[in-house]
């Protein structure tokens, strides 16, 4: 069907008090940015909603992105008539021709209107429109029977001064809350499928966020790291711009392979990152760290491992899939496009060491003692957030942003002669 | 040199060979290599793929790199089949494929397929009908190419797209090297699930090309190797290539409305020459909906189509009989026979092909060849 207009209603941000015309306004860029392909769409916002004009635009190329606007609940396909009721009327048996083909013609279909007189003006009031829209829809089409709980086609009519709304489809946004409304934190994102899931549940949360990926070149291949990379960018589909902080974690991670304690080598891993990504937080504003743990998953997310790792850092930490079963999280990745990236098959660090039978239950005391032991640790993880790599992703909406991108990831990764750059523009 | 032979081939942009030969030099690595040098090769490659992608409205990670159209149909039609011969074993074809889509269906008739071959009508396009009527409990695959390479007949791929909906069931092959860049591609439009593609079709390198697959639709695979491209094509990738292919596509596809433009004005001069000499018969269509705009093919009944080249080629003219890829054997034209011409007309075929950058000139060169040719020759008609 032809629409004219979407409106995009807000979810909880509508529970707010002052701090709501923010949130609506972080939303409503978030809108623009993601209309901005298209020239002709016109976003405006009134309170509690957002008006997309779509001038011709097909909504089927509008919709599916802004499905992904966080802090939006759903999105209502609009046609719209001029507020006469002679134009109301037949915009609306137009509309509910569109509407009866999708369905068949001797399909039984349970029907209400539900007319809205927001504009006072209007000669008609709210019940008397209606049987005024009811009455003519109904002689048109036989197959459409009152029911007034429980319809199918529930024809929403919303009167106002400027013009009258009539719709019926009414599609699922992603909820949550706007981009960044609530903050900034540091994902730790590891090649996996759990941790880019954390990351978007992080940012439906209004969460602002930016990755710490730890690597460890040459046991680690470039192509973990690659695949890191567009993962990351892969999220920054979802939030304009990631900033992703690369951690050389080689000489610790082997470091902990001497000290003769193998099954507790995750745990001392673990604990090191988020020392490393405690200070990294601080360095860039972000109040929690973000992780993929899932309870029960692996040694390093029982619930005593979860423990002795998660005293290692002093903000929150937050691991919004701890309670969610394997197969939630794979179904949630596939749909935000991750799933596939984060298949292929080059290891990251955490793989890479890992021993035979790690400890599921590790002692905090005898942790804290070996690390204690370990000579130059705290250098070594000061000497880690100090070589820091960091590589700022955008999504490709505008192509001006992408080619940034290529040059900064064209310094990053300490080899001598950077790979990008044996990449020609001109070539393609 | 006139080079009226585009269908057969063409002749690269010089940036694509330009970019050949730096990326030949420059990425020698292997893209599967774990190496740094290894990850800038696949990087091209991967680029490569957007910028394919891009360029046909598609997804990245549904294009797959082959060596040209002859092995993106082999993947598609047998992979195809194979992948569903539990499911049925009926496929539907056309009797004017090009020789890759029609061996290779014969192929799968040879391992117990029923292969239906559609009629074409005077125009050289199937029917809808013909199709509707075709279509079994047993069909599983429907390979149907979008220009036919010697005729410039265009199928109603939108049509047929739109009636194979409702049988989702049904896999829907178009060989569309004659469609690119001459008429738009709308795959995810039409609901193509499979469409093969060549390089040097579109003023690219030869020895590559692609199949658009789709995502979701499975094929078996036909070779055993490596893991490359999903495991359907293994084997080291033709970085130089790729990239060189994925230059040539987005040029093509930039270029098109006007290049098509241009096309259809140089047909329509050389369509009015043909109708000017009365020895000669128009075998190619007028109508612009369903003849493509860079082919005018036409007959001179009674005399072999070689003596017509090769008298062309006298004076510097390069056209084709048939496709070249059958112009070596003297049978009449599968394609001409299935549109009904009689056996002479069907024998005599001479297919002049054209681009964008030719000038009117060049057809007034060609008519003057024509018109001494057909002069000397007229003595010479056999019955």
């Amino acid at each position: 069907m032809k629409y004219d207009m979407l409106i995009l209603r807000f979810g909880e941000v509508t529970l707010k008090g002052k701090n709501r015309t923010r949130f609506e306004n972080t939303a409503l860029s978030h809108v623009r940015r993601l209309v901005a392909a298209f020239p002709e769409v016109e976003v405006r916002k009134e309170y509690g909603r957002i008006y997309v004009e779509l001038h011709g635009v097909d909504s089927d190329q509008v919709v599916p992105r802004l499905q992904n606007v966080f802090g939006i609940n759903s999105i209502c396909l609009v046609k719209r008539a001029e507020s006469e009721l002679e134009h109301i009327q037949a915009i609306a048996l137009e509309f509910m021709h569109e509407v009866m083909e999708r369905y068949g013609e001797d399909a039984i279909i349970p029907f209400k209107v539900s007319a809205r007189r927001v504009w006072k003006g209007f000669p008609h009031g709210s019940q008397e429109m209606n049987h005024l829209i009811g009455t003519p829809v109904l002689r048109t089409f036989p197959a459409l029977k009152v029911n007034v709980n429980q319809p199918v086609v529930d024809l929403r009519i919303e009167i106002r001064q400027d013009g009258t709304y009539i719709y019926h489809e009414v599609v699922q946004a992603v909820g949550g809350f706007p981009l960044g409304s609530n903050g900034k934190a540091m994902l730790l994102l590891s090649g996996g499928i759990d941790s880019p899931v954390a990351g978007w549940s992080a940012l439906r949360r209004g969460l602002e966020i930016e990755c710490v990926h730890f690597h460890s070149y040459p046991f680690t291949s470039e192509r973990a790291q690659q695949k890191v990379l567009d993962l990351a960018k892969v999220l920054a589909g979802f939030a304009g711009k990631i900033k992703v902080h690369m951690v050389p974690f080689t000489e610790i991670q082997t470091r902990f392979t001497q000290v003769g304690h193998d099954n507790l080598i995750i745990t001392l891993m673990r604990r090191s990152m988020l020392r490393i990504a405690t200070k990294l937080a601080e360095q860039h504003r972000a109040m929690a760290l973000v992780t993929g743990d899932s309870l029960g998953q692996v040694a390093s997310q029982t619930l005593g491992s979860m423990n002795v790792i998660g005293k290692a850092t002093d903000i929150p930490l937050l691991r919004p899939l701890v309670m969610m079963d394997k197969n939630e999280i794979i179904d949630i990745s596939v749909k935000i496009g991750t799933y596939d990236l984060s298949i292929l098959p080059f290891e990251d660090c955490c793989t890479l060491f890992v021993p035979k039978s790690p400890a599921t239950n590790p002692n905090l005391r005898i942790v804290e003692q070996i690390e204690a032991h370990i000579e130059g640790l705290d250098a070594l993880i000061d000497e880690a957030v100090k070589n820091t790599e960091t590589i700022v992703l955008r999504d490709d909406i505008d192509e001006e942003s992408s080619a940034e991108k290529e040059t900064v990831t064209a310094d990053f990764k300490g080899s001598n002669e950077p790979t990008t750059k044996l990449i020609e523009d001109s070539w393609f | 040199m006139l080079y009226f032979d585009h269908c057969a081939s063409t002749p690269p942009y010089d940036e694509v060979v330009q970019t050949l030969s730096e990326v030949m030099r420059m990425q020698y690595s292997n893209p599967s290599s774990i190496h740094q040098a290894g990850l800038a090769a696949e990087k091209l490659v991967t680029r490569s793929r957007e910028v394919i992608a891009a360029a046909l409205k598609v997804s990245p990670n549904e294009i797959l790199f082959t060596s040209g159209a002859t092995e993106s149909n082999n993947i598609a039609i047998q992979g195809a089949a194979l992948k569903k011969k539990s499911r049925g074993n009926h496929i539907i074809t056309t009797g004017i494929e090009h020789s890759s889509v029609y061996e290779c269906c014969r192929l799968m008739q040879r391992q117990g397929f029923d292969v239906t071959y559609l009629p074409v009508d005077a125009s050289g396009c199937i029917r809808l009908e013909d199709l509707q009527a075709a279509i079994t409990e047993q069909t599983i695959l429907v390979s149907i190419m979008h220009v036919n390479n010697e005729m410039g007949s265009i199928q109603p791929i939108a049509e047929i797209g739109k009636l194979l909906s409702d049988y989702p069931r049904i896999i829907f092959h178009v060989d569309g090297v004659q469609g690119l860049g001459k008429l738009p591609v709308q795959l995810k439009e039409w609901g193509v699930d499979l469409y093969s593609i060549s390089a040097h079709k579109v003023r690219g390198p030869k020895g590559v090309g692609l199949l658009y697959c789709r995502e979701g639709v499975q094929l078996q695979s036909l070779y055993a190797g490596g893991e490359q491209e999903r495991g359907l094509r293994p084997g080291t990738l033709n970085v130089p290539g790729i990239v060189a292919m994925a230059k040539a596509i987005r040029m093509t596809i930039e270029r098109q409305p006007e290049a098509v433009e241009k096309m259809l004005q140089l047909r329509n001069q050389l369509i009015q020459v043909v109708d000017s000499i009365p020895e000669l018969v128009l075998n190619s269509g007028r109508d612009t909906e369903r003849a493509a705009p860079h082919i005018v093919h036409f007959s001179y009944p009674g005399m072999k189509p070689e003596v017509i080249i090769h008298m062309l080629e006298e004076s510097d003219i390069m056209a084709s009989t048939q496709s070249a890829c059958s112009s070596k054997d003297l049978k009449p034209s599968r394609v001409l026979l299935a549109m009904g011409c009689n056996e002479a007309r069907a024998a005599g075929g001479i297919r002049i092909s054209l681009a964008a950058e030719q000038s009117e000139q060049d057809i007034a060169t060609l008519e003057a060849a024509l018109r001494i040719i057909v002069t000397k020759l007229k003595p010479l008609e056999r019955g």
